[in-house]
């Protein structure tokens, strides 16, 4: 794996007055222009991230019932939707009735033992000793850094008084916890700011900042102990230490969790929640068709980005999948129970033939299902999806003043093929602009009804696949997938979204030079995603910010305070 | 030391309130436990409490079809309308407004649905609260829920945010709805025994004392944010509220009666599961309003995805492709479709007016706002939208009206009903779509 220096700018910063602000400019040392560092950003955790760690730091076996909040997608992710969204009253009640229900179980019987490892001197007493024990273990997890003296103390009171009146150690252990999980610093991740000591009048993250910065990145979940530990003893702000992390949670099996999360963030998967199909038109297609699609898309790209670490753009032409027998009667596939050596998954690995028109996530039920409505397919939803979750291009929202008798009379006619009923598309001008960018990609489609069935034949008419992406011909879906596959927005559009996800915001015209960097980085390794995620989390651009006037201004809280 | 002496008063207190569960006099987190209003209300025979809702139907009806030939009071439904016949009287009628875009681009379906409701353009996260989180600032403060959001086939979207980020999210299960309402945190005002529920308390007691450690956190982030963790703030209030409520024997409420559990049912855009959810839904909200649970609600219809069984098309796209019928002059499919919404809206009102109270259905003292999101979805038009008020919030509007305000903003309505609810405002809306102008025709 790619090691090489990725670090610049140590000693090298100037300070720009601009708009009365004081901005850092790194200055590049090894390839990277000057990059002008970004805001901090306040993240409300997401819905996964949420779920993570609680099986992270309490165990896979804690049921996470309930339903929290919706996310919010803006700008393409959720990532950057968490920077902006709050938490609702009715939002409050659902957090509120999660955490006990999780707290509940962390100090029940089953678990107690494990969870909590001290015993309290009496179960219908206050222990302080011991809930102090737990609260501040549990509490240096939940908020991604050590609590101060006087939020722990704050804690332990709170458990003593819900023990009186409950009567029950657990009790008032189970409601303190609770709170933990209800409180901003666990459900908001705030960044902490602090002048670098390296650069006048330049500002990075505090280790522990920096810690969650790199955890949510790479695992989707908060720091591990050890991470904190490094942002504890210092080591997180040296190069060596940072490296060391890095490559450490790269290898560690928690990436998979990181990197199926930016995927599931950027191919939309939020929306398998409401999809559903017309049991009649559909009979084959239910909910554990969706689920199973959702999972196959998923370890597609595992398989090419993670386990082989092939090139990333693979993702898009390769052969090889992962089916169920659900799954099999969609792809019309015979997938067995039993697997190789009686082993009881009921994932099998399944390779299309050459000359199938399966090939890639574009032509996988997760994509052509998701993107369809519930009664037919569509190639201009398809062909938008395609351009902008793949190659992160927006297509503009169609003209309000539409007038659609021009082609009423074709696109109501239900013998046609879809070809010929969106070609009075190219008829009115106001259209034809944006659907030629979009129904030719989603025509390559049409071999893939609503629900991602095969067919070959539309209204007794043979259907053409054929079209054109960007200058480059293609014959059929799978040739869509090598246009995509040889397309250099492809590259752009992860290269940016995952750089975002990281940030938690859009990328500022300061940090192009970033980007730049990170793009021909990512090339010359080969488009192994990998090499791009530890390049990322490797970044300075990363960890410094740009604080807005409030909080430069102000003294930056010390969180590790300590009152007496 | 000091520590040990404030955790040590804290203990006392509560020590002599379990004692003798004198629950009115305690700590000072207790104060706010007997409201001044609300349900103090019914047990004395004071008027009921005003309740409003919103409802939100995008797509719109056929030009031609909805509006009356006549203006003013008397008015006789026209066809696409006659579902809300046995509500002629106790409803008002207003078209020929406009949604103004002041240059920006049309986003079709979501342009019309900020006008609407929030006054003003789409600004996305920065947009401005939607009117019916102001009216739930006035006239919800003292339920145990602020308002209630419903979704009728739309999954979890709602058009009720107080800022852009801090949106409502909508209750798409009738089940989940029934046990948020009436689960465990619910107290029945007419229970013969009132006792506290310790676990309640404890969980009072925790929520104050980690108060000051939580607010620390302000200090820590620049405007914006606190903007987000002041929000977070304010509904971390409302569930003290709730708690606080649980705490405190509720006055009798004589109407008041617990809704039989409501099962699992499937939640989609078949309309088999909307009309069935609907009645569920309104079932529930008439239950919630009577036992004074909440004050404001808003359902969101969903109609993009509403479907048919087998129905290729579902109603959004069919209003683009299908072709109008040469005989009949409109979409016939489209119209089906419009009549469906309009009976679902007219039988939740019915279940809001079947519940009795007093003399009267609970819909009695009710103000439901109807809006749309264009004048014709076929051509996405930003004129003449119909919007439709029910009920007269316990006597706050006059009602049976048909006023014609052609061209004027559509935010004068929204202006009139929140400035009847009680919101202190003498303008709403930005730019082309502000008014200072109530639709005085319907003022009491």
């Amino acid at each position: 794996m790619n090691r090489r220096a990725r670090w610049w700018g140590v000693g090298a910063a100037i300070v720009l007055v601009a708009g009365g602000i004081a901005a850092t400019v790194m200055m590049a040392s090894s390839g990277v222009g000057p990059v002008l560092s970004g805001p901090p950003v306040t993240r409300r955790l997401t819905s996964v991230q949420y779920q993570n760690i609680i099986r992270d730091v309490f165990g896979g076996d804690i049921d996470i019932g309930g339903r929290l909040p919706p996310d919010l997608r803006l700008e393409g992710l959720l990532s950057i939707g968490a920077s902006h969204v709050s938490i609702t009253a009715a939002g409050m009640e659902q957090y509120d009735a999660m955490a006990r229900a999780i707290a509940a179980q962390v100090v029940d019987e089953k678990h107690r033992d494990m969870l909590v490892r001290c015993q309290p001197a009496s179960i219908t007493a206050p222990d302080e000793q011991c809930a102090r024990e737990f609260l501040a273990e549990a509490g240096r997890l939940l908020y991604r850094r050590p609590l101060t003296d006087r939020q722990l103390e704050t804690y332990v009171t709170a458990a003593a008084d819900a023990t009186e009146i409950t009567h029950d150690f657990y009790q008032g252990l189970k409601l303190s916890l609770s709170a933990m999980l209800t409180s901003p610093a666990f459900l908001f991740r705030v960044e902490v700011v602090e002048p670098d000591p390296n650069e006048e009048g330049a500002y990075r993250l505090d280790a522990y900042s920096k810690a969650s910065q790199l955890s949510f990145f790479l695992w989707n979940s908060a720091p591990d102990s050890q991470l904190l530990a490094a942002a504890e003893s210092g080591e997180l702000h040296t190069r060596s230490g940072l490296e060391e992390q890095v490559e450490r949670m790269i290898d560690s099996p928690r990436l998979e969790a990181g990197i199926r999360a930016f995927f599931a963030d950027q191919l939309r998967f939020t929306e398998f929640a409401t999809l559903a199909k017309d049991a009649q038109l559909f009979p084959k297609f239910n909910a554990q068709v969706a689920a199973d699609a959702r999972e196959q898309t998923l370890r597609t790209i595992i398989d090419v980005v993670l386990t082989d670490n092939r090139d990333f753009r693979e993702i898009f032409t390769t052969k090889e999948t992962f089916l169920t027998p659900a799954l099999g009667a969609i792809y019309r596939v015979p997938i067995y129970k039993q697997g190789p050596n009686g082993s009881p998954d009921q994932w099998q690995p399944y390779e299309f033939a050459a000359d199938d028109p399966r090939a890639g996530i574009l032509t996988q039920v997760a994509f052509t299902a998701l993107h369809s409505p519930a009664g037919r397919g569509s190639p201009t939803i398809r062909g938008k999806a395609v351009r902008e979750i793949a190659l992160c291009q927006e297509v503009p929202a169609p003209p309000g003043d539409v007038d659609f008798s021009k082609f009423l009379q074709a696109s109501a006619n239900p013998t046609s093929t879809a070809r010929e009923r969106l070609s009075a598309h190219a008829s009115v001008p106001s259209c034809a602009g944006c659907h030629k960018i979009m129904d030719p990609i989603g025509l390559a489609l049409e071999n893939f009804n609503g629900a991602g069935g095969y067919r070959t034949i539309e209204g007794g008419v043979q259907i053409d696949a054929s079209g054109v992406l960007d200058g480059i011909p293609f014959e059929n879906a799978a040739g869509l997938g090598e246009a995509v596959y040889k397309n250099p927005a492809a590259v752009s559009c992860v290269v940016n979204r995952l750089s975002e996800r990281a940030l938690g915001r859009q990328v500022t015209s300061g940090e192009r030079n970033w980007l730049d960097y990170l793009k021909s980085d990512f090339a010359d390794n080969g488009y192994r995603l990998l090499a791009l995620m530890e390049e990322i989390a490797s970044s300075e651009a990363l960890y410094s910010v740009l604080p807005s006037q409030q909080v430069a201004s102000a003294p930056v809280e010390n969180n590790r305070e300590v009152t007496q | 030391m000091k520590k040990l002496a404030t955790l040590t008063t804290r203990r006392r207190v509560l020590r002599g309130m379990l004692g003798g569960m004198a629950v009115s006099v305690g700590l000072p987190f207790l104060d706010c436990f007997l409201n001044g209003n609300g349900t103090a209300l019914a047990a004395t025979g004071g008027r009921l409490p005003t309740v409003f809702g919103s409802w939100f139907q995008k797509l719109s009806f056929n030009p031609g079809r909805w509006k009356p030939e006549t203006v003013g009071a008397g008015f006789q439904n026209n066809v696409e309308l006659k579902p809300l016949d046995p509500f002629r009287e106790r409803m008002n009628i207003i078209s020929g407004c406009k949604y103004f875009l002041d240059g920006k681009p049309l986003q079709t379906h979501v342009s019309g649905v900020q006008i609407a409701t929030m006054g003003s353009i789409p600004m996305g996260v920065d947009s401005d609260p939607s009117l019916d989180t102001t009216i739930a600032d006035v006239i919800g403060n003292d339920t145990r829920f602020k308002s209630i959001e419903i979704s009728l086939g739309a999954g979890r979207a709602s058009l009720s945010r107080r800022a852009g980020g801090a949106i409502n999210p909508s209750e798409p299960s009738p089940a989940a709805l029934y046990t948020r309402l009436f689960g465990p945190g619910f107290t029945d005002p007419n229970s013969k025994v009132f006792k506290p529920d310790p676990t309640v308390m404890a969980r009072r007691s925790v929520l104050s004392a980690v108060a000051d450690e939580r607010r620390s956190l302000l200090k820590t982030v620049g405007m914006a944010d606190r903007e987000r963790l002041d929000q977070y703030f304010t509904s971390v209030r409302q569930l003290e509220h709730q708690l606080n409520l649980q705490l405190q024997e509720p006055a009798p409420i004589e109407s008041c009666s617990v809704p039989e559990p409501v099962g699992e049912v499937e939640v989609s855009t078949a309309v088999g599961a909307v009309a069935r959810n609907n009645a569920l839904f309104g079932s529930l909200m008439a239950h919630a309003v009577a036992c004074d649970q909440t004050r404001v609600f808003n359902v969101n219809f969903g109609t993009r995805g509403l479907r048919t069984p087998g129905g290729v098309r579902d109603w959004h796209s069919l209003t683009h492709e299908e072709p109008i019928d040469p005989e009949l002059g409109y979409q016939r499919e489209v119209t089906w479709f419009i009549n469906f919404a309009t009976e679902t809206f007219a039988t939740f009102l019915h279940e809001l007016d079947g519940f009795r109270e007093g003399d009267g259905g609970v819909l009695d003292r009710m103000l439901v706002l109807w809006q749309t999101d264009h004048g014709y979805a076929r051509t996405h038009t930003m004129d003449d939208v119909p919007i439709i008020t029910i009920g007269d919030g316990g006597g706050r509007i006059r009602t049976g009206m048909h006023i014609a305000a052609t061209g004027h903003p559509s935010t004068r309505v929204g202006l009139t009903i929140q400035q009847v609810m009680g919101v202190s405002i003498s303008t709403w809306g930005r730019l082309s779509n502000e008014t200072s102008k109530a639709v005085s025709e319907i003022l009491v």
